[in-house]
């Protein structure tokens, strides 16, 4: 177990690294953000001591090594932006989207469970027929076109639900419901066909001739085997949460991390752009590593 | 059990075992019909409708849709400038599809050829390809996209390389898992004793096994990289007026949402439809392309015809 | 009317597929007893397990339909019961062991709980169940019963999880146990014993046993009576011996005359020069498991010598070893004065043409996206100074005709091909290469008795036709009986034993050959009986 986790460390830290070398690097090129925070009429001494400051000055391998220098002391730096440590703003906007996440995924996970292993009972069935397509239609929707067509219809029409913000529970009915549709198809029907797989086998034969009841041997002897391939899927579903919502966030004004990485893109703030990108990696790395731990407390058969 | 000898009666030729494979799923047989309409679209709608498209007529500003005495181009409404929504939803069907197929085809290509040999080599370069595959997809796809597209233009062909980039890992994961298990398999097995090379199993004996897979694969990302194109230029880092593709179509119209909702409904419409059909035809060719499978539709086929 | 505990009447199932309605099986019969057993015999698509499920409620209806016909439990028709009334009986009354018990068992929970369900499905409670699941792990024999109910399936030995299914079966003391071909995956030391424990377990508690199964040695070793089954109907039932002694029904005679073990063996030729291939002290290992340690012998040309080892014996690394599908670790392989393991790359192209390969599985050992035509003519595009382009169709019949399938076959895929015709193809696509050796790996296990003995009937044609050598490797005795010049044993990764077949059959030396010989069940129901009454003596004899 230790040496997996170490080499599964070990691993994702090699990646980490190419990816903050290359985000670096690719971040610099898109140009000085001078100009986006001084004004036009600003003069050359003054946009000469903002570069000074910021250190925009030196060649770029030195920037390189200063930065890497203070990330080794556990300083990711200052946001231009906001004036204030490069990690407080991107823990705060992590904050929000991990919360979006978790609460998402939760609903997503345990609905399309259920509904998919009662769809996979009954196959070619009624409720299989509408399950199939709804989650069709959910894998196949544009999230932001969802998006605003639910604000158009409750928010501006209705009036039931706010356009954007964060302040109530009502706030967050609308991100939620969008954010779920697209993970919602898909693993529906993942957990749909291993279900049908788990249900078909040989040991729910041996379970019917057991003269176990049907809904345990749905929910106790399929289901446990048929969640291992889900649970990969849910992942994938989830990290993609994680790297930012960003259209969702955009369009709800939700201050998530994924509004941040393209906002501190735009206006140049490169260290909460690496920031931002490490901590979203540190949590899609230890969202893997309960993956994992969720196979082997599923399937005996699996030690690491 | 299923020993049953089968007599499959051939020499329709594979057109028409196709067109009766597909007439056996009817959602399939819709789904590629419009499908048909899209590409057709994409390929002529400019030549067809460049100049009603372009045409600026300040009577129907924001007209609503399905008022006929505008004419035929007026059917869907107009947006803010007057230009009529249908021909312009038909012209954006090009740069999608394009962006898309493009990005598709690329990743593909680059993915299974490079998951074809990490899967089968057993040496060094079976070892880094994957790690590559994984420094990709920890890489948060959108800011790839923003970061590339603000060095170089957001021009169709820089979208596509972007797009293709983070879909590689697709393919590559999927060509190599695959690889490694039918790599065991007892007729590749077979095919080594007969002293058939690398070259020849990898191409001959490994490839066309897992093509419908990569080829259903496909087909769902095709989708997948639409709504991605489209996110992009709803976020306006996409494509650029006057360039016009749904996702931006949908962008733009936001702005009017409160007043003239079907700017962005229409184009956003296209984009569910075209998806919703990739994603049926994409589970048709899981059973249609597999020999073992394909009873199913043809029995269902004979029991309809 | 309750004559019989349990009675199949005129029942008629049937299947809506691909090509139409199929008739599994047609107006059947049978019936069993209490304390008697009762087996169903038939090949694959006989329809033996049809009845069984109908029985136990398994059959998925659709795509399946009940035609017609009654299955009385003690004079109760099943068929009019309720799903929950057949629950209840399901496991309590009548319990049911399958073929498999790997994929039957449950690989994500215990043992324990999975033998401790049964009994709580059936209102028995938790504390109760619990302890009567180790009762019933020491009662079938199982090390280390307390420590076994926390284990999971796949942490036993296939032997032992066919214990714990009967275990997890006779949990209830139900009155009818049926065994859908129970030791068909076993090893025939391993299939003796669970036979003989199911055989304690009903002098115990009086069940009936119904034992569904291929094999007519299985039958003859515990069946009271058995029903034959072909095409879906019963062709003959009656007493085990009287039916073997006496069969009836054409279908019964071939079968009963297909069974190996029966014929002359071969006298053995002197072959003198060159061996084809000297084996000598070949080893592989798989980290610090040894699978060959050191195996050493010849094959003449034209000669067949047989590897009959059980699992674990190395027999399947060495012929992987011999092809270079795994590279060995040391000895050597003398084929033609050259040495196959140290063999450079281009040389051992060319020596692929020489030695061929037969795999078990020929589902698996065709790529199931070529053709026939592609498959045979593969041969010869891997190796173009075999055959010209411009012959390739003709030559590909001709081979089809050899193996006898026929030549418009060419164009169709494996999967559109029974077992025994798949495994003719990969006999052709050996063929195709002109060798002087095949290996044939376990080339017959998977086949019906019938088809069984078509394909060895085959492989000995060619061998005349031909000048062949064959590495046969089985796990079977009596397969090889017939067929082979001589016996190889393998043990553990050893040769155990070796010698012609007659000497190796009919005098072993060894223990372990001997304990094989003796394992390996005799179709003659007489026969069997005679041998249980000698095991019985000797038994009373050492208490």
């Amino acid at each position: 177990m230790r040496q997996f986790l170490g080499k599964r460390a070990f691993a994702s830290a090699i990646s980490l690294v190419g990816l903050v070398i290359l985000v670096f690097f690719l971040s610099r090129l898109t140009g000085d953000p001078t100009d986006l925070y001084l004004p036009v009429d600003a003069s050359l001494e003054a946009r000469e001591q903002f570069r000074e400051l910021h250190g925009f000055n030196d060649p770029l391998l030195v920037q390189f090594g200063r930065y890497v220098w203070d990330l080794l002391h556990l300083d990711f730096g200052e946001s231009i932006r906001e004036a204030r440590p490069a990690i407080d703003v991107v823990l705060q906007g992590f904050g929000w989207t991990l919360s979006l996440a978790v609460v998402t995924m939760s609903i997503v996970t345990v609905a399309a469970v259920v509904i998919g292993s009662l769809a996979a009972f009954r196959v070619g069935g009624i409720f299989d027929r509408l399950a199939t397509f709804f989650s069709l239609i959910g894998a196949s929707a544009p999230d932001f076109w969802i998006a605003i067509v639910a604000i158009v219809i409750f928010a501006v029409n209705l009036h039931w639900l706010p356009t954007s913000g964060t302040g109530t529970v009502w706030h967050w009915i609308l991100p939620v419901a969008v954010l779920f549709i697209r993970p919602f198809g898909l693993i529906l029907q993942v957990v749909r066909g291993s279900m049908i797989t788990a249900l078909s086998s040989a040991y729910v034969k041996t379970a019917k001739a057991k003269g176990v009841r049907a809904r345990p041997i749905i929910f106790v002897h399929a289901l446990r085997n048929g969640l291992l391939p889900v649970i990969t899927v849910i992942g994938d579903q989830a990290a993609a949460i994680l790297n930012g919502a960003v259209v969702v966030e955009t369009i709800f004004g939700f201050p998530g991390i994924g509004k941040l990485m393209i906002d501190s893109i735009l206006q140049r703030d490169f260290a909460v752009v690496l920031a931002a990108i490490m901590i979203s990696a540190l949590a899609i790395f230890i969202m893997n590593l309960l993956i994992d731990m969720a196979y082997a407390v599923l399937d005996p058969r699996i030690r690491y | 059990m299923t020993d049953t000898a089968t007599t499959t009666p051939r020499g329709k030729g594979p057109f028409g075992t196709f067109l009766k494979l597909l007439w056996a799923d009817k959602f399939a047989f819709v789904a590629m019909l419009f499908l048909a309409v899209v590409i057709f679209c994409a390929l002529f709608g400019p030549w067809l409708m460049g100049d009603a498209a372009g045409g600026l007529n300040l009577r129907g500003r924001n007209a609503p849709p399905f008022q006929f005495d505008l004419g035929w181009a007026m059917m869907l409404g107009a947006d803010s400038l007057g230009r009529p929504l249908l021909p312009r939803v038909i012209i954006a069907a090009q740069n999608t599809m394009m962006v898309a197929a493009g990005a598709v085809l690329c990743s593909m290509i680059i993915g299974t050829c490079l998951g074809l040999v990490a899967g089968y080599s057993r040496g060094r370069l079976g070892q880094i390809i994957p790690r590559f595959a994984d420094v990709i997809m920890s890489f948060p796809s959108l800011l790839l996209a923003v970061i590339v597209l603000y060095m170089l233009e957001p021009s169709v062909t820089n979208i596509i390389i972007v797009l293709a980039i983070t879909r590689i890992p697709v393919y590559l994961r999927t060509a190599r898992a695959e690889v490694l298990e039918i790599r065991e398999r007892m007729f590749v097995q077979a095919a080594t004793v007969m002293g058939a090379s690398s070259t020849r199993i990898i191409f001959r004996h490994i490839l066309p096994v897992i093509l419908p897979t990569l080829i259903t694969i496909a087909t769902l990302d095709f989708a997948f990289v639409m709504l991605a194109e489209s996110s992009l230029s709803f976020l306006g880092i996409g494509i650029q007026a006057p360039e016009i593709t749904w996702g931006l179509m949908v962008s733009q119209g936001r702005a009017y949402l409160t007043n003239a909702w079907w700017l962005s409904f229409w184009p956003g419409l296209a984009i569910i439809l075209t998806t919703l059909s990739l994603n049926l035809i994409s589970n048709w060719l899981r059973i249609a392309l597999d020999p073992a499978q394909r009873w199913r539709l043809e029995m269902g086929g004979r029991k309809n015809g | 009317m309750a004559d019989h505990l349990l009675e199949v009447r005129n029942l008629s199932v049937e299947f809506h597929t691909a090509q139409g309605v199929v008739k599994a099986v047609e107006d059947v019969s049978w019936h069993l007893d209490r304390g008697e057993t009762l087996a169903i015999l038939g090949e694959s698509g006989s329809g033996k397990s049809v009845s069984a499920s109908a029985v136990m409620n398994l059959i998925d209806m659709p795509p399946g339909r009940i035609r017609q016909g009654k299955i009385l439990l003690d004079g109760k028709d099943l068929l009019k019961m309720t799903d929950e009334e057949r629950r209840r009986i399901n496991g309590k009354r009548i319990a049911m062991v399958f073929q498999d018990p790997l994929a039957h068992l449950n690989p994500v929970y215990t043992v324990g709980w999975q033998i401790a369900e049964i009994m709580r499905v059936h209102g028995t409670p938790q504390a109760d169940a619990h302890a009567r699941a180790l009762a019933l792990l020491k009662r079938v024999g199982l090390p280390e019963p307390e420590a076994a109910l926390n284990k999971y399936p796949h942490q036993f030995s296939g032997g032992q999880r066919q214990r714990l299914m009967i275990a997890m079966a006779v949990a209830m003391k139900p009155d009818i146990l049926i065994a859908d071909e129970p030791t068909t995956a076993l090893d025939v030391t391993v299939q003796a014993e669970v036979l003989s424990l199911m055989q304690e377990l009903q002098k115990e508690t009086g069940m009936g046993i119904l034992l569904i199964t291929h094999d007519l040695g299985v039958v003859a070793e515990i069946a009271d009576r058995v029903v034959v089954m072909n095409g879906g109907r019963v062709v003959e039932t009656g007493q085990a011996a009287e039916v073997y002694t006496n069969p009836q029904h054409p279908y019964t005679k071939k079968l009963i005359g297909a069974a190996p073990g029966k014929g002359e063996m071969p006298v053995e030729g002197d072959r003198d020069g060159e061996p084809l291939l000297k084996v000598q002290s070949l080893q592989k290992s798989y980290g610090a498991f040894h699978a060959l340690k050191g195996v050493t012998f010849t094959i003449m040309p034209g000669e067949t010598v047989a590897v009959v080892g059980e699992s674990g014996s190395g027999k399947s690394t060495l012929a992987r070893a011999l092809l270079r599908l795994e590279e060995p670790n040391g000895g050597k392989a003398i084929y033609r004065g050259r040495d196959l393991v140290t063999m450079a790359p281009k040389d051992l192209f060319k020596m692929r043409r020489d030695i061929q390969m037969v795999f078990q599985d020929p589902t698996q050992s065709l790529n199931p996206r070529m053709t026939v035509y592609q498959i045979i003519a593969e041969a010869w595009a891997i190796h173009p100074d075999i055959l010209p382009k411009s012959q390739w169709r003709g030559r590909v019949s001709e081979l089809l005709t050899k193996v006898g399938l026929h030549p418009e076959m060419a164009a169709r895929y494996p999967h559109q091909f029974s077992g025994g015709q798949r495994q003719r193809i990969a006999i052709a696509r050996a063929l195709a290469m002109e060798p002087s050796l095949i290996i044939c790996d376990e080339a017959v296990s998977a086949l019906d008795v019938s088809i069984q003995a078509q394909v060895i009937q085959l492989l000995d044609g060619l061998r005349k036709e031909f000048d062949l050598s064959y590495l046969f490797i089985a796990h079977d005795l009596p397969v090889v009986r017939d067929f082979a010049d001589r016996v190889i044993v393998m043990k553990a990764g050893r040769i155990v034993e070796e010698g012609p077949v007659r000497q190796v059959f009919d005098h072993p030396r060894e223990e372990y050959t001997r304990a094989l010989l003796a394992a390996s069940l005799d179709p003659d129901p007489n026969v069997q009986a005679a041998r249980r009454d000698a095991r019985r003596n000797m038994e009373t004899a050492v208490a």
